[in-house]
């Protein structure tokens, strides 16, 4: 699913590259891993969720992904740069909050 | 056939936009270049053009407007002065910067302080630097002329740059002068069609157009840009000789006026080149030679073709209507130089004027000054000072 895309692909010459930065494609956010900047770590208690599905629409990247059966399925930590918008939007408390590296 | 008026800079701006019909126009008044929109206006009002007239709040607001609407696909059209042109700072680098081509008339007015509505450049030589491709223009013709040439070089595949027209406020802006206008579908033939490759309302390709460009791409996003630049250059000739086949006015990066035979030259921006040239025909007719070079194109600036000009005579004065307060020449005088220096013409003995500054005017009196100047150093082969004033009380 993720295609390598040669105009934003770091070894881009001035020659190639677009003009004035602009992206020449859509639905492209998942090549960048904003999971490096996570401090913070959202823990998805399988037992406690009622597949709700509140916390799908307020994550600001692609961390919580919904499979084919309509259901979320555990946290792609590539996208979470941890931000805990989904652990307070939880009715359930079956999201946790731990430090990262804990 | 063409057809013969008289009009104000202004209005022969707002003509040229008239003709043009961008898709969008986003103004914010501001004096000298207000009626550049207030025509406009009218043109909307009256239905004449099918363009969208955005009343913006603030000129950052105007030219965020003309982003917005290029990116989207379509022509967005300005006109701004002084402090204006500064509220619009931040923006015109990142119009130039997102490579949107749109055009702006800048009338030129001194920017404060202290505060003061009247000619010269310091407006459009502070945003010398802000990657616009810069005209000049020495009378209403001319910014007509450059207006319709405008979107011709900065829509360019090679270049995608913004332009700004610039003409002087007050004595080109608001004098009614006589000009020939040049016929609608005519003009509609030249200008064209704007077909960006890409573009936000464009649904079958989605794009992002300004995203964050971090330390691995934004140096070769400024390459690129820069090379916009460079390649205007070769645009912009091509442009005017079409529009020479049209029009039959020629146009280059700058014009040498009685340059032959001269041993002296005096260079300078807009208006003041009539003035110039009026005593140099006057000096003519008494048997001393001096050239007039007024230049048209200042970004990109024509460096090899100005050394190679310049190198002919025996002494230059660099006219700046603006400080540059660098302690050692205006920003025409230091660009001058350096392409001199840098082209290895190191012969001409060279002086800068700063000259006419928060309107002061220029009288032929001063002109002669200056051209007697030039004859007294090549008569005693010496420069006793490099950077002058010209006008100023002492």
């Amino acid at each position: 699913m993720s295609k390598k895309l040669k105009d934003v692909s770091t070894d881009v010459t001035w020659k190639e590259t677009t003009k004035g930065g602009t992206i020449p494609y859509a639905g492209n956010a998942h090549l960048y891993n904003t999971g490096d900047w996570r401090s913070m770590k959202p823990i998805w208690i399988v037992e406690k969720c009622t597949q709700c599905l509140l916390c799908y629409p307020v994550c600001p990247d692609t961390a919580i992904l919904i499979n084919e059966e309509g259901k979320r399925v555990d946290f792609d930590y590539d996208h979470c740069k941890g931000c805990g918008v989904c652990v307070k939007v939880c009715p359930f408390d079956a999201i946790d909050f731990v430090e990262e590296g804990k | 056939m063409s057809i013969r008026e008289r009009m104000s800079g202004n209005e022969a701006t707002a003509v040229a936009m008239k003709q043009i019909n961008p898709d969008v126009v986003a103004a914010f008044p501001i004096t000298p270049s207000t009626e550049v929109p207030q025509y406009f206006s009218t043109y909307v009002a009256d239905g004449v053009v099918d363009s969208e007239f955005v009343a913006v709040e603030s000129e950052h607001s105007a030219l965020s407007a003309c982003v917005g609407a290029q990116a989207a696909g379509g022509r967005a059209m300005t006109a701004t002065s002084a402090n204006g042109l500064a509220l619009m700072w931040e923006i015109l680098y990142i119009a130039a910067a997102s490579r949107l081509p749109i055009v702006m008339a800048c009338i030129n007015r001194a920017l404060s302080g202290p505060i003061n509505i009247h000619n010269d450049h310091s407006d459009s030589m502070g945003a010398r630097d802000s990657g616009w491709i810069q005209l000049y223009s020495e009378n209403n013709q001319e910014a007509y002329d450059n207006m319709l040439m405008a979107h011709r070089i900065g829509e360019h595949p090679d270049v995608l740059l913004p332009v700004m027209v610039c003409q002087d406020g007050f004595i080109t802006s608001h004098a009614i002068e006589n000009i020939e206008l040049i016929e609608d579908d005519k003009v509609k033939a030249f200008v064209g069609e704007y077909k960006p490759e890409m573009y936000l309302l464009n649904k079958d390709n989605p794009i992002a157009v300004g995203p964050l460009d971090h330390f691995t791409h934004c140096f070769e996003h400024k390459r690129q840009q820069a090379q916009g630049m460079v390649n205007a250059k070769k645009v912009i000739m091509e442009v005017a000789e079409e529009f020479y086949k049209i029009s039959g006015r020629k146009y280059e990066f700058f014009e040498e006026y009685n340059a032959d035979g001269a041993e002296a030259a005096i260079i300078l921006l807009n208006s003041t080149a009539g003035t110039a040239k009026y005593v140099s025909d006057k000096y003519k007719a008494q048997g001393k030679k001096i050239a007039v070079l007024k230049l048209r194109v200042f970004r990109p600036f024509p460096a090899d073709e100005l050394a190679e000009a310049l190198k002919k005579y025996k002494a230059i004065a660099i006219m700046d209507k603006s400080e540059g307060f660098n302690a050692a020449g205006g920003p025409l005088f230091t660009e001058v130089t350096s392409a001199m220096y840098a082209k290895g013409v190191l012969s001409p003995k060279v002086i800068n004027y700063i000259y006419g500054l928060g309107g002061r005017d220029v009288k032929t009196t001063d002109i002669e000054i200056v051209f007697n100047k030039l004859f007294e150093i090549i008569n005693t082969d010496k420069v006793d000072s490099v950077y002058n004033y010209l006008g100023v009380r002492e």
